[in-house]
């Protein structure tokens, strides 16, 4: 039999790996958490998306996880979603530039051009 | 649990399940080997996602991709662009959700934008066959907040407090009904589900054991607790092979996790769910006749009082709700009752889910908010009738209800409104009629239903609408004299006065609502002797349109019975007479120069 806490913890570890299907209006945070990611630290890059999220009130806003985007060599990878428009690719990312993905991109709309995999292969 | 980067859902309701949606799950499982993707690509089998027009649905994240009417054949396509390229692929994504430069969310398309899913919130999003998915999305949060943190009394206040009516058809409140099971004292009570679901055209339950089985396993469990019993049955018509193995499924996973047995979740509380099969009968959804059925006797219904409340299942005190009603339960404890109740009109709270058929291009499951008026459920979410034909009526309540016509389009949809157009919320079948759909053959259909399914333990009921079904197959045969309309009404208002149970009491009701919005149609029947919407086969004679004939003979050829004559390149003329109304040479002429009326 499963105790309340055991059952909370079955929610926590099954969550991280659905999450992404939450299908709300608003904007999508995947962050990759594959063998690659969490090696190159995208632990604390989903934890900084995690908590500026929480500090700016973000409604309406998911940050997910996900496997192995298939680019191991550019991890952490961060994707956005947001409705309507075309995914944007984060590479490298770090908690710094975590940072300014959530306060540039997902509150004010603003993609930063620099971080993308677009300005990673030039 | 393994992280994937892509989810692959594929409905499996019944819906899309035969138009060969297993066939596409095994596709794409094949295609994810061969592209040696099978660690970062997980497909999962899920329940009804609603626009079961355009089943099969596949639905791709992170990405949200909608792709509808998928052939097995396309697999390989999305996998090689979609899997591995990460390109949507445009041509096969539902066409609405597609602008010229963008690619709209699904919440912004027609059919989903004004939708809220409460009941059906699971279904499409998570493998209804793994436990740990629905438990992912706060399964089973609920019933432990109740176990540990409320009392019986609390949980039953929560209920009252939402304001939550039965989904099951008379729409009584679901607090009281618990309050009034709570009150009975014995040591032995029964906790009932209803997933009968008989009335024609509905699958609004079955979607829901389908997608989501174990919201109703949770919901059952708490008014288990709510009333003190501990055992429930879910009574499920055995035509549902799907959801009655999901069901199996779900109690078993529920049961390895100690979610049903003994001492749930660590407390004293026991509680435990069996499924029982229905052999299909619609008299068996009353609540009486399921119980007696349960019971292993004839599902018949028996006078009431005594209430099942006080006395059910082996006597014993008994609730019985709607699959639709539990499965509203879980939000209202993790929201709040005022969430709840925010939702709504004054008397109807929350949501309501309707199975759109019929003449309608979105043929379907959707889930709006009470209130919604019936215009926006049928060209907003519905997307109107097909070939641009004219919208003529929707009939609610299957058999015990009755039709809204176009000039009620604005009605905001809840319990009292139905009710006081001579309609009624009934479970939630919603059929859709058009212009050439004649009111009084509609009416003589449902009427032939009641009698089929008519029990024949009382009276009115197993007599009555007997009589009023030859009294509407003489009309649509054009035998149907001036007096019809009035023996009509006096049967109606007879057998509902006096007939035992919900089925004769309510079987009137097709009749009465289409004579009171197409009488015209009734009397044209049966002074004229014609069906203006060109159904009844009786009252109608083929023509040739002279001016239309190219006179190429093929209408004469192909007529059965040689009733049509003429010579090529001249005018053809059909033989009224020994026209035996088949219909070949409309369907065959190529200019269409061949009317019926
Ligand atoms: C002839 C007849 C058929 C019925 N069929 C169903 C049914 O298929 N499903 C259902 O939930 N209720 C059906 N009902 C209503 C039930 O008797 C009962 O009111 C309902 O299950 C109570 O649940 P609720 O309060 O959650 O709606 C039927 C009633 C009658 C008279």
């Amino acid at each position: 039999m499963k105790s309340i806490q055991e059952l909370e913890e079955i929610r926590r570890r099954t969550l991280e790996t659905i999450n992404v299907r939450k299908d709300r209006s608003g904007t999508r945070v995947v962050v990759g958490m594959a063998t690659c990611g969490i090696a190159a630290g995208a632990r604390p890059v989903l934890l900084t998306i995690m908590d500026e999220v929480k500090k700016n009130s973000l409604a309406d806003v998911i940050v997910a996880q996900t496997g192995c985007i298939g680019m191991c060599r550019l991890e952490p990878i961060v994707e956005v979603y947001r409705p309507g428009e075309e995914k944007v690719t984060y590479v490298k990312v770090n908690e710094g530039k975590a940072i300014r993905i959530v306060n540039e991109h997902i509150r004010q709309g603003k993609v930063v051009e620099e971080y993308t995999i677009g300005a990673e292969d030039k | 649990m393994e992280m994937y980067r892509s989810h692959v859902m594929i409905c499996r309701g019944t819906g899309c399940t035969s138009a060969n949606s297993e066939q596409i799950a095994k596709n794409f499982e094949e295609e994810i080997k061969k592209h040696g993707l099978e660690k970062e690509v997980v497909v999962e089998r899920t329940g009804c996602f609603g626009l079961c027009a355009l089943g099969p649905i596949v639905i791709i994240y992170p990405e949200a991709s909608f792709y509808s009417l998928v052939k097995p054949e396309d697999v390989e396509e999305i996998v090689k662009e979609h899997l591995v390229k990460g390109r949507v692929v445009k041509r096969l994504l539902y066409a609405e959700s597609v602008e010229e430069d963008r690619i709209k969310s699904i919440n912004e398309v027609d059919f989903y934008k004004k939708q809220v899913r409460v009941a059906l919130r699971n279904c499409g999003i998570i493998n209804p066959e793994n436990i740990d998915e629905y438990i992912a999305f706060d399964g089973y949060k609920a019933l432990a907040k109740v176990l540990t943190e409320m009392t019986p009394v609390q949980v039953i206040d929560t209920v009252k407090k939402s304001g939550l009516r039965g989904r099951g058809g008379a729409g009584f409140p679901t607090g009281m009904k618990w309050e009034f099971a709570s009150k009975s004292h014995n040591e032995q009570k029964y906790v009932l589900c209803n997933a009968d679901e008989g009335d024609p055209g509905a699958f609004m339950d079955r979607s829901v054991l389908e997608g989501d089985p174990h919201s109703v396993i949770e919901a059952m469990t708490i008014a288990g607790y709510a009333i003190g019993a501990n055992q429930g049955y879910i009574y499920v018509r055995a035509e549902y092979p799907i959801a009655v193995k999901r069901l199996a499924i779900a109690i078993s996973q529920a049961r390895e996790y100690g979610l049903l047995g003994k001492g749930i979740m660590g407390t004293n509380f026991n509680f435990d769910l069996e499924v029982r099969l229905g052999a299909g009968a619609f008299v068996c959804g009353e609540e009486t006749a399921l119980i007696a059925s349960i019971e292993g006797q004839r599902g018949m219904p028996r006078p009431r009082p005594p209430f099942p409340a006080v006395k059910g299942l082996f006597g014993k005190p008994t609730i019985l709700n709607n699959v639709e009603t539990y499965a509203n339960i879980c939000p209202i404890f993790l929201n709040g009752p005022e969430w709840f109740a925010s939702m709504g009109t004054e008397k109807s709270k929350g949501t309501k889910v309707f199975a759109l058929g019929g003449k309608i291009n979105n043929t379907g499951l959707v889930e709006i908010p009470m209130g919604t008026t019936m215009r926006e459920v049928i060209y907003e979410i519905g997307g109107g009738c097909p070939n641009g034909k004219k919208y003529k009526a929707a009939q609610t309540g299957g058999p015990s209800g009755g039709c809204i016509p176009a000039s009620h389009l604005d009605v905001a949809i809840d319990y009292e409104n139905l009710i006081a157009l001579g309609s009624m919320m009934g479970s939630g079948g919603l059929i859709v009629m058009d212009e050439d759909n004649c009111m009084v053959d509609i009416a003589r259909y449902f009427l032939d239903f009641t009698v089929d399914e008519s029990c024949g333990k009382c009276t009115p009921c197993r007599e009555g609408t007997k009589r009023m079904l030859e009294i509407l197959e003489r009309i649509t045969e054009g035998k149907g004299e001036e007096s019809d309309i009035e023996k009509l009404e006096t049967l109606a208002k007879n057998i509902k006065n006096s007939a035992l149970c919900g089925l004769g009491q309510t079987a009137p009701n097709p009749i009465l609502s289409t004579l009171k919005y197409f009488r015209d149609e009734y009397e044209a029947h049966i002074r004229d002797k014609k069906c203006p919407a060109g159904v009844c086969q009786a009252l109608l004679s083929y023509t040739v349109i002279d001016e239309k004939c190219k006179g190429c003979g093929i209408c004469a050829k192909q007529c059965p019975v040689s009733c049509i004559s003429g010579q090529p390149k001249t005018v053809y003329k059909i033989n009224s007479d020994k026209c035996i109304k088949c219909g070949v040479c409309m369907t065959k002429c190529p200019f269409k120069a061949i009317e019926k009326k």
